[in-house]
């Protein structure tokens, strides 16, 4: 920290010479694997590698493949619609049960623990979990059907149109809590002098919530929509343990697509290309997030 | 670094969480206990509650019945004989692939897994973000900078690159890789968690051991690592659960003798042959989330700071 400003003294690189050791570990995973291992990838993407990586060029072939295939056209269109369902409804109910909860209720450590425990649970076994609950022959469309309502049909996990909404039903009950409880911090946050004045000038709640509480949460809303967000892109564990991208395609992930092709159909261009792709899906993400909190400059609240 | 910024507010606002019982009246005059507004706000938590437990409950009671029973009943009916046959199974028994000696060897596999990575990427971290909080040194706010960026790229960019290396060195497949590879990805957010708490620390302390002639290492472990019990708490949660539930790493970089639990749990509920025996899946499915739901219910409030910090890997 001190003493950076002269310069040119002979030992310059043996100064702070500890710190440098330390950081040994996180300069070479920053350089080599993030940088190097990305540009890598992005590089090999353009060639036409099978079972061991080439250095044959093919230019934009393996992406002309990509987006003519069937697959990796459904894993995209599930990404999309699981990715916004997702978030409108992890934000909704992740708010409203962190605002239920802001109600100075009884047993307020009890329900926030019911909240929670799924997230403490991998993906692995939260799919399969859902796997058994929605079951047909077992879960709960033959319960129902046993109480009477014999034409009952709910078996998302067997019906490919929609069968991404019995994998949302499952995310939604992994991960809603996380939402909950960082809303429930923002909502803390709140002064609470706001809530006495809203109530002298006779503001319904609703409303309090809609136009005063809510906008003051926006930089909560932010962090809690990016991770939400980065979290879509990444899914794989639920789907493969789920419905292993069945019924047939239906399922499929991008994800999904890019471990299956480097490592099972032994087509690495592919799945280079199909990461690729995904880490553009990142960047569409995250550069605006990132022009906002920083390019954005003085307009932050 | 706004977002950073950010981050630890909102950890530090559920720190504020806690019930704020005990603070003297404060807030509306009482309620009647049965008002309606009452009856639909516990009416709706405990909706919710049921959706949010009802999985937990099925596991549980699908676990202890025997198959006969399965077959007939539903899901939901508790079981009329209790049976533990289907947990020694899946612990002892359960087959993936051709080695039929249960969910155990997983579990192994996963602690011999998440012990070290554990220790290591913590070790790595916590003098890592000591550093660049307090030893500055040009080009550390840098490669800090990738570091945090680098966490928001996709794991399926970087897996092969990694691959080839572990190849060249000759410990793909083995554990001693995959230590490595959750030690590598762990880096961002605890480097984040650490620099953070340290940048929060008195800097006078620093100066004054300075003044007093402590260096890197003496001040490290004299007067940083004694102060910051709690944070090594929250990045051993969060650490534990995020490797020990890790399953792309555990099926890209070993074999199937050295599968972590997740992958081997996988295996053994997917697999094609053989008659379905939902009771001992269940069974499987509990054992494998068992150790993160020991470490959550253990830690409480301190699971939630860990994860708020470590939501960010996503």
């Amino acid at each position: 920290m001190t003493g950076q400003a002269q310069a040119g003294r002979p030992n310059k690189l043996l100064r702070n010479l500890n710190a440098k050791i330390a950081s040994i570990p996180m300069i070479l995973t920053a350089v080599v694997i993030f940088v190097g291992g990305t540009f890598w990838t992005v590089f090999y993407s353009f060639t036409n590698s099978k079972l061991l990586p080439r250095l044959s060029f093919v230019g934009i072939d393996q992406y002309e493949r990509l987006w003519a295939a069937p697959r990796w056209v459904t894993a995209i269109e599930n990404l999309a619609l699981y990715g916004v369902l997702s978030l409108i409804f992890s934000l909704v109910i992740g708010f409203m049960l962190a605002a239920l909860m802001d109600q100075k209720i009884r047993f307020e450590n009890t329900f926030r623990t019911i909240f929670l425990y799924p997230f403490a649970l991998s993906f692995i076994v939260t799919g399969l979990v859902w796997q058994w609950v929605l079951n047909p022959d077992f879960g709960i469309q033959s319960v129902v059907r046993s109480m009477g309502w014999t034409s009952f049909t709910f078996n998302p996990l067997y019906t490919p149109e929609i069968v991404i909404y019995g994998i949302l039903i499952a995310a939604l009950w992994q991960g809603t809590g996380l939402v909950m409880c960082l809303m429930l911090a923002g909502l803390r946050g709140i002064d609470e002098d706001i809530w006495k004045a809203a109530r002298v000038d006779g503001i319904p709640m609703w409303k309090t919530y809609l136009f005063i509480v809510i906008p003051m949460m926006r930089p909560v809303f932010i962090t809690t929509i990016v991770i939400i967000a980065s979290g879509i892109v990444k899914v794989y564990d639920l789907v493969v343990a789920q419905t292993s991208g069945g019924p047939g395609i239906s399922s499929e992930v991008p994800a999904k697509y890019v471990y299956d092709y480097m490592f099972q159909a032994q087509n690495l261009g592919q799945g280079f290309a199909a990461s690729t792709m995904m880490l553009v899906t990142v960047a569409i993400i995250i550069v605006p997030w990132a022009y906002l909190e920083f390019g954005g400059g003085r307009k932050r609240g | 670094m706004a977002n950073i910024e950010t981050l630890n507010t909102t950890a530090a606002g559920i720190d504020a969480v806690a019930p704020r019982l005990g603070e003297g009246p404060s807030g509306a005059k009482p309620r009647p206990a049965l008002s309606s507004r009452n009856i639909i706000l516990y009416g709706t938590l405990g909706v919710a509650a049921l959706y949010y437990l009802l999985p937990l409950y099925v596991m549980v009671v699908t676990s202890l019945k025997g198959m006969p029973e399965i077959r007939l009943g539903n899901i939901f009916s508790p079981p009329l004989e209790i049976t533990f046959e289907p947990w020694v199974k899946a612990w002892a028994e359960a087959c993936t692939g051709l080695n039929c000696d249960g969910l155990s060897r997983g579990f192994w596999n996963s602690v011999r897994i998440t012990v070290p990575s554990v220790i290591i990427s913590i070790a790595i971290a916590s003098v890592n973000g000591y550093a660049l909080a307090n030893w500055r040194f040009k080009g550390s706010e840098l490669f800090f900078s990738i570091l945090i960026i680098g966490a928001f790229i996709p794991y399926q960019v970087m897996i092969y690159p990694i691959v080839i290396i572990l190849r060249e060195i000759g410990i793909y497949g083995t554990l001693t890789g995959l230590v490595i590879v959750h030690s590598i990805f762990g880096m961002p957010i605890l480097t984040l968690l650490f620099r953070n708490y340290f940048v929060s620390l008195p800097e006078e302390l620093f100066k004054a051991a300075r003044v007093d002639g402590a260096g890197f290492w003496q001040i490290f472990l004299k007067i940083m690592l004694p102060m910051s019990l709690p944070i090594f708490v929250v990045a051993m949660i969060l650490q534990v659960t995020g490797i020990w539930n890790d399953f792309l790493f555990g099926v890209v970089f070993t074999r199937p003798d050295t599968y972590p639990m997740t992958v081997q749990l996988n295996n053994i509920v997917n697999s094609v042959q053989g008659v379905k025996e939902y009771n001992v899946n269940m069974a499987a499915t509990i054992l494998t989330g068992l150790v993160p739901l020991i470490v959550y219910f253990v830690s409480g409030r301190l699971f939630v700071r860990g994860i708020a910090a470590g939501a960010v890997k996503g």
